[in-house]
């Protein structure tokens, strides 16, 4: 009892990037254990994640079956940004999609209250409160396409293209989580938003293509308003050994930016979250 | 009392049991049932309007393919498909998918798996009919989020669509056909939660095989020949495929009709199926705390 009590208070003091671990590995633990109590379910899930991933590869297919090269990408290339982006949807759908729809549910019916009381940060515990274990299998076929990719193009990425690529890519991970939140965030002002969650998902599947494809205002969007580009063709392009230093420079101040805008914004609307009770 | 209670949750069961013996008292209380459903699934359906518009803005796919395609097409024809036969294509898919949509195995997994179906089995109607009765409400809401497709469509590519009057006599009974067979895959795999756990998985597996054999987001005659042969026979091109050949004049008169009786061979089929399963399956649901 006088832990819950006291709770808030040593979470600041003893605080620190150890217990944060500490309570995320906790997290994972437990969703991990219930997710393997559905094993058939699990079996399912790896199964259908590989049907989608082949699907993804058919319109691939087919129009470099058509042409060798579009608009500089080649199909290889374009197999690249697609493993990135196979990748992604497997951090997506494996840890923030399940957990935030969860906050979601939480903020609209208040039992947000539980979460609140507990002694860690509450941004920690929502964001991972609920992981889909089985998502590793997107995981291992993202890295399986890059490989496939660069096997078929009979060379492999230098060390410095393959660092500058990884760091590009712990960019995309905290942009893409800082749009999720961002999404939640708006749960405390207006009530239903799991449908503007589904957008945010269906729009991020337009990654699956390079965005230099896209012509005009579209391109303009996904680069600096809704940055698709900066998580996978820039990451795809830095593997590719193609980006430049300045390209990358800009990427990564961009996701940072957006990473503590992010956190500003969640801490702001978690100020004006008014439970159910009070 | 609780014996009372129990005869009503075991009543619904023996009642569809009956009613299998009297198909026109079935069809008849469908029938005079359906405009209430209608104007209630309406109700619903504008209650929630910022969201209906938002979760129809999640069908963005066409666009992002026709993106894709245009960005192909620019040096030149890709089979026959110039830039603006793909915008032609793509618009059309985006309508047909706009226009056909569906959500029925979501609802009727959630409620299988809440127990709330009990609610539906004490009414005297067969749940599919209520269901499709919700399901179809939607439509004029969707129909007015199509109309700016439509536009789009007559502004950029009125000269790829079709002048003959029998193609577009025959889209809105296509569309009909394409609906009833995405709501009866539905219908079967929603009855499946009664048999297993994740119906949903099952589902999600037909609808990314269908994205790719339906023509939603490849046109099928981009396939190869082997391919294409095989999408011909399978359902999944009369969900989407079929109306955009009809609406884009790809398709004659005979072998229109042909392709239509083709459609609404598999929607009987289905039918058949769901209605057969779902009588296999009730017998196992036990309502939780029903």
């Amino acid at each position: 009892m006088a832990e819950s009590a006291a709770g808030p208070i040593p979470e600041s003091s003893s605080g620190g990037f150890a217990s944060l671990l500490r309570v995320a590995r906790a997290l994972a633990r437990v969703s991990a254990v219930q997710a393997l109590q559905y094993r058939v379910e699990a079996l399912g899930e790896a199964l259908l994640t590989l049907v989608r991933v082949a699907t993804a590869v058919v319109p691939l297919l087919v129009v470099f079956g058509q042409r060798q090269s579009v608009e500089g990408w080649t199909r290889d290339e374009m197999l690249i940004v697609l493993g990135w982006f196979t990748f992604l949807t497997g951090v997506l759908e494996g840890t923030l999609s399940p957990s935030l729809l969860a906050v979601i549910e939480q903020v609209r019916n208040g039992t947000l209250d539980f979460v609140l009381i507990k002694p860690a940060d509450a941004q920690l515990l929502v964001s991972f409160s609920k992981l889909s274990p089985t998502r590793i299998v997107d995981l291992v076929c993202g890295l399986g396409l890059i490989v496939t990719a660069f096997v078929r193009m009979g060379r492999w990425p230098s060390p410095g293209d393959l660092a500058l690529s990884f760091v590009l890519l712990l960019s995309a991970l905290a942009v893409l989580y800082s749009i999720a939140l961002l999404v939640v965030s708006i749960a405390f002002v207006a009530v239903r938003v799991d449908n503007l969650f589904f957008l945010f998902t269906s729009t991020f599947d337009l990654a699956r293509w390079p965005t230099t494809i896209f012509g005009g205002v579209l391109r303009i969007i996904f680069t600096f308003v809704l940055p698709l580009a900066l998580m996978t063709t820039v990451p795809a392009l830095a593997v590719l050994g193609k980006l430049e230093w300045t390209n990358a420079v800009g990427a990564l101040l961009g996701s940072v930016a957006f990473f503590l805008i992010a956190r500003f914004v969640w801490l702001r609307s978690l100020a004006r979250y008014t439970s159910a009770s009070s | 009392m609780s014996a009372q209670a129990q005869s009503i949750a075991r009543e619904p069961i023996s009642s569809a049991d009956d009613r299998e013996t009297s198909w026109t008292e079935s069809l008849r209380a469908g029938w005079r049932a359906w405009p209430g459903l209608w104007r209630a699934g309406i109700a619903s359906a504008v209650a929630y309007r910022a969201e209906f518009v938002i979760w129809m803005l999640t069908t963005n796919m066409p666009l992002v393919m026709l993106a894709l395609w245009s960005a192909v097409a620019r040096s030149g024809p890709v089979a026959g498909y110039s830039s603006a036969d793909f915008t032609a294509y793509y618009l059309t898919s985006l309508m047909v998918r706009v226009l056909t949509g569906c959500w029925v195995v979501w609802e009727m997994s959630m409620e299988i798996r809440s127990g709330t179906l009990s609610l539906r089995l004490l009414r005297p109607l067969h749940p599919f009919v209520a269901y499709a009765a919700e399901n179809l409400a939607a439509f004029p809401l969707r129909a007015l989020v199509a109309t700016p497709i439509l536009v789009l469509l007559v502004v950029f590519a009125h000269d790829k669509l079709t002048h003959d009057w029998l193609a577009w006599a025959l889209f809105l009974p296509m569309l009909l056909g394409a609906w009833l067979i995405t709501f009866l895959v539905m219908a079967i795999v929603g009855t499946l939660a009664l048999f297993m756990e994740s119906a949903i998985g099952l589902f999600q597996l037909w609808l990314s095989v269908s994205f790719v054999l339906s023509g939603y987001l490849i046109p099928l005659d981009l396939f190869p020949p082997a391919l294409r042969q095989l999408t011909a026979v399978l359902p999944f091109r009369f969900t989407v495929s079929l109306p955009i050949e009809l609406v884009l004049g790809r398709l004659s008169h005979a072998h229109a009709l042909e392709l239509m009786a083709a459609q609404w061979a598999y929607v009987a089929g289905f039918g058949v199926v769901a209605l057969w399963l779902w009588r296999r399956g009730l017998s196992r649901f036990g309502a939780f705390g029903g």
